[in-house]
C-alpha cells in the first residue's frame, strides 16, 4: 500500500531505487561466485611468493601461466582429468538417457503406485555410501568393475539418477499434453511427437538436468576414492596428493577441478533458458 | 468427405460414467454441435472419436470404417484445441504445414495449401512469425488453418472460441462460418456456449449427464424440446416450466382453454417460451404478478411469478409494464410444449 503511493508521488525516484536494488543484488550474486575463483585463480597462478605474501594485496601482480603448467605436468593430473571427464560424461549420458524416459513416464501416465514409486526414487539416497561402500567394492570387483572409470561412472549415475527422473518428470508436465496431442492428430506417431514436439521444447531443462548430473559426478569424491586405486578421477587424485604439496599446487588443483564446470556449463547456456516460452497460451 | 456413425459408446472413469450409450449419426458435409454443461461428457465424447480417450465400450465409424483402436493419425481427422496447441517452436507456416509434412507432401504442395488456408483465415502476413508473438485471436486462426491445410474429411472442434474475448468471439464466429461452409468438410464442434451452437449448426446434439437428450435443427431444438433439461437449457432467457392442472382433457389460462396431452394425468407443465406471448387485458389473460421489469432497450425482460411458479417473459419494447404490476398474459398456441411432470420429457405435440 505505502510503496504504491510512493510509487504515484514520485515515480522516477521508486524505479531509480528499485534499479539499485536490482544492480546491487546482481553484483552481490555475481561477487558470491567470482571473488572464490578469482582468489584461486591468484592463487594458482601466482606461484610460491604470491601464495605467501602478506599483507594480500588481491591485485594480479606477479602471475604467470607457469606454475599451473607445471602442475599440470605433474605425473598423474592429466589423466585423472580426463577420468573425471569420462566418469561425468558416462554419468550425463546414463541419467538422460534412462531419467528422462522415467520422467517422462511419471509425468504422462498414471499407473499404480505412482506415489511410492517416486518416493523410492528418492530413497535411493537415504542408504548413505560409506556403509555402501565396501559391499559395493567387492561386488565391483567381483565384476570387474573395481578400479575403472565405467564403475565410477556409474555409482555417480546411481547418484544423480533420481534427480533427473524428478526433475525431467517437471519438465515434462511443463509441456502442454494438447500440443503432444495435436501432434498425433496430425499425423505423428507417440514416437515421431515426443521427438518433433516434446523433446524441443523441454531442451532447456533436460539440458539443466545434464549439467546437474555432470557437478554431481565432478564434485563426488568418496566412491571414487574408495572404488578406485591407479585410475582416480581428479577429486580422489587430488584428494590424496594435495595434502603433501606446496600450497601453489593445492590452488593450482582447485583451479582445474572449478574450470570445466565453468566452461561446460557457458558451453550449454543457450539452452538453460526457454528460448519460446514452453506454455502455449 | 465421410460420414460419422457414433455406436452405442459407453465411457466410464471408475465408478463414474461419463457417457451411458451414446449414439449419434452426422452425415457427409454435415456440421453437428455437442452443446451441453461442463461435466456432461461431450469433450469426452469427441475425444474418443479423435482416439485421445478410449471408449469402454460401443463403436465409431467414419466414412463407413470403424476406428475404434486405430491411433488419431489413421483416423482421417483435424482437430482444432481449446488452448489452440500451437506448436510454439514452429513458425505459424510450419505450424500450418505440419499435418502435410507428416503426410509427406512435396514442397510445393505444402506452399500451395499453406497460402491457401493462410488466405482463408487473413494470417497470411504472419506466416514467418512463432506464435509466442501473436495475440490469441491470431493463434486461434493458426489453430484452425493448420487444421484446413490437411483437407480432413472430418474436421473436430474442442471449444475453439471459448478462450477469446466476447467481441473476438464473434467476429470469429461468423468467420468460421463462412470458412467452413466453403470447405464443406464433415465437422463435430463442441461447446458450451448456446449462441455458438445455434449460429453454426446444421443439428445440435444436447448432451447432460452422458446422455444425448435431443438431436434436431437449431429452430427445432429451440421450439420443441424434447426435455425439461434441453428447454431450461437453450435460449435466454430459459423457457417457463408451470405446472398447471388437467380437467377434462383441457387446461384453462385465463379465457382460453389448451388440449392437454391425452398421456397427461391430473397435472402437466406448460412449457412456455419467453417471447411466446403478449400483453392481453385482464380476465382474458393469464395473470401474472410481475416482480422486475427491465427495459433492455430491444425488448422488455419481465421477471414474475405465474401460478406462484416462477417466470420470464419478454415483451416487444413499447409495452409500458412496472414493477409490482400485475398483468394479463395471452399465450401463443403454436408455440407452447407440453411435458410430464414426473418424466420431465416432452409429450408429441396435439393438436390445438
Amino acid at each position: 500500500m505505502s510503496s504504491k503511493t510512493v510509487s504515484a508521488a514520485s515515480p522516477a525516484g521508486f524505479v531509480s531505487s528499485r534499479r539499485w536494488l536490482v544492480w546491487s543484488g546482481i553484483i552481490a550474486l555475481c561477487a558470491w561466485v567470482l571473488v572464490p575463483i578469482y582468489l584461486v585463480a591468484l592463487g594458482a597462478l601466482g606461484g610460491r611468493q604470491g601464495v605467501y605474501q602478506w599483507p594480500k594485496t588481491g591485485l594480479p601482480t606477479g602471475i604467470s601461466i607457469e606454475p599451473f603448467l607445471l602442475f599440470l605436468r605433474t605425473e598423474g593430473v592429466v589423466q585423472s582429468f580426463l577420468n573425471s571427464l569420462g566418469a561425468a560424461g558416462i554419468t550425463v549420458a546414463l541419467s538422460i538417457i534412462l531419467g528422462a524416459p522415467a520422467g517422462y513416464a511419471l509425468a504422462r501416465y498414471n499407473f499404480h503406485g505412482k506415489d511410492s514409486y517416486r518416493l523410492l526414487v528418492l530413497l535411493t539416497r537415504a542408504f548413505p555410501l560409506a556403509i555402501l561402500a565396501l559391499p559395493l567394492t567387492v561386488s565391483f570387483i567381483r565384476l570387474g568393475l573395481y578400479d575403472t572409470i565405467t564403475g565410477v561412472g556409474l555409482i555417480h549415475t546411481v547418484l544423480a539418477l533420481p534427480f533427473a527422473a524428478l526433475v525431467t518428470q517437471g519438465i515434462f508436465l511443463g509441456v502442454p499434453k494438447e500440443l503432444e496431442e495435436a501432434a498425433w492428430v496430425f499425423g505423428c506417431t507417440r514416437i515421431q511427437a515426443f521427438f518433433k514436439i516434446v523433446a524441443p521444447l523441454a531442451l532447456p531443462g533436460i539440458v539443466a538436468t545434464a549439467v546437474f548430473a555432470f557437478v554431481i559426478s565432478w564434485n563426488e569424491v568418496f566412491a571414487a576414492s574408495v572404488l578406485t586405486v591407479r585410475n582416480r578421477t581428479l577429486t580422489a587424485y587430488l584428494l590424496t596428493v594435495l595434502s603433501e604439496s606446496p600450497m601453489h599446487y593445492r590452488f593450482a588443483g582447485g583451479l582445474l577441478l572449478i574450470l570445466p564446470s565453468v566452461v561446460f556449463i557457458f558451453a550449454v547456456r543457450r539452452y538453460l533458458f526457454a528460448i519460446w516460452g514452453i506454455s502455449s497460451k | 468427405m465421410a460420414n460419422i456413425v457414433i455406436d452405442r459408446i459407453r465411457k466410464s472413469f471408475g465408478s463414474f460414467e461419463a457417457l451411458k450409450e451414446v449414439s449419434l449419426t452426422i452425415n457427409d458435409g454435415e456440421f453437428v454441435s455437442l452443446l451441453g454443461p461442463s461435466g456432461c461428457g461431450k469433450t469426452t465424447l469427441l475425444r474418443i472419436i479423435a482416439g485421445l480417450e478410449t471408449a469402454t465400450s460401443g463403436d465409431v465409424r467414419i466414412g463407413d470404417r470403424s476406428v475404434i483402436g486405430l491411433p488419431p493419425k489413421d483416423r482421417g481427422l483435424a482437430m482444432v484445441f481449446q488452448n489452440y496447441a500451437v506448436f510454439p517452436h514452429m513458425t505459424v507456416y510450419e505450424n500450418v504445414a505440419f499435418g502435410l509434412r507428416m503426410q509427406k507432401a512435396d514442397d510445393a504442395r505444402v506452399k500451395a495449401q499453406v497460402e491457401k488456408a493462410a488466405g482463408l483465415l487473413h494470417i497470411e502476413q504472419y506466416l514467418d512469425r512463432y506464435p509466442n508473438k501473436l495475440s490469441g485471436g491470431q493463434r486461434q486462426r493458426v489453430a484452425v488453418a493448420r487444421a484446413l491445410a490437411v483437407e480432413p474429411k472430418v474436421l473436430l472442434m474442442d471449444e475453439p472460441l471459448s478462450n477469446l474475448d466476447a467481441l473476438l468471439r464473434l467476429e470469429m464466429r461468423t468467420e468460421l462460418k463462412t470458412v467452413l461452409q466453403s470447405a464443406g468438410t464433415t465437422t463435430i464442434y463442441v461447446t458450451h456456449d448456446q449462441t455458438e451452437a445455434m449460429g453454426l449448426s446444421d443439428r445440435i446434439a444436447v448432451m447432460h449427464n452422458g446422455v444425448v437428450e435431443q438431436v434436431g435443427t437449431p429452430v427445432d431444438v429451440y421450439n420443441h424440446p424434447a426435455t425439461r433439461f434441453v428447454g431450461g437449457f437453450i435460449g435466454n432467457p430459459p423457457m417457463n416450466f408451470i405446472k398447471v392442472p388437467v380437467s377434462n382433457g383441457q387446461v384453462v389460462a385465463g379465457a382460453e382453454q389448451f388440449v392437454a396431452p391425452k398421456e397427461a394425468g391430473g397435472e402437466v407443465v406448460l412449457g412456455l417460451r419467453g417471447e411466446a406471448v403478449e400483453l392481453a387485458p385482464l380476465p382474458q389473460g393469464l395473470e401474472m404478478k410481475v416482480r422486475v421489469a427491465e427495459p433492455m432497450g430491444s425488448h422488455l425482460l419481465l421477471t414474475g411469478s405465474i401460478h406462484d411458479q416462477p417466470v420470464r417473459v419478454i415483451l416487444p419494447a413499447s409495452e409500458t409494464v412496472r414493477s409490482g404490476d400485475t398483468i394479463g398474459l395471452k399465450l401463443d398456441r403454436n408455440r407452447i410444449t407440453w411435458l410430464s411432470p414426473e418424466s420431465g420429457k416432452s409429450y408429441p405435440a396435439v393438436a390445438a
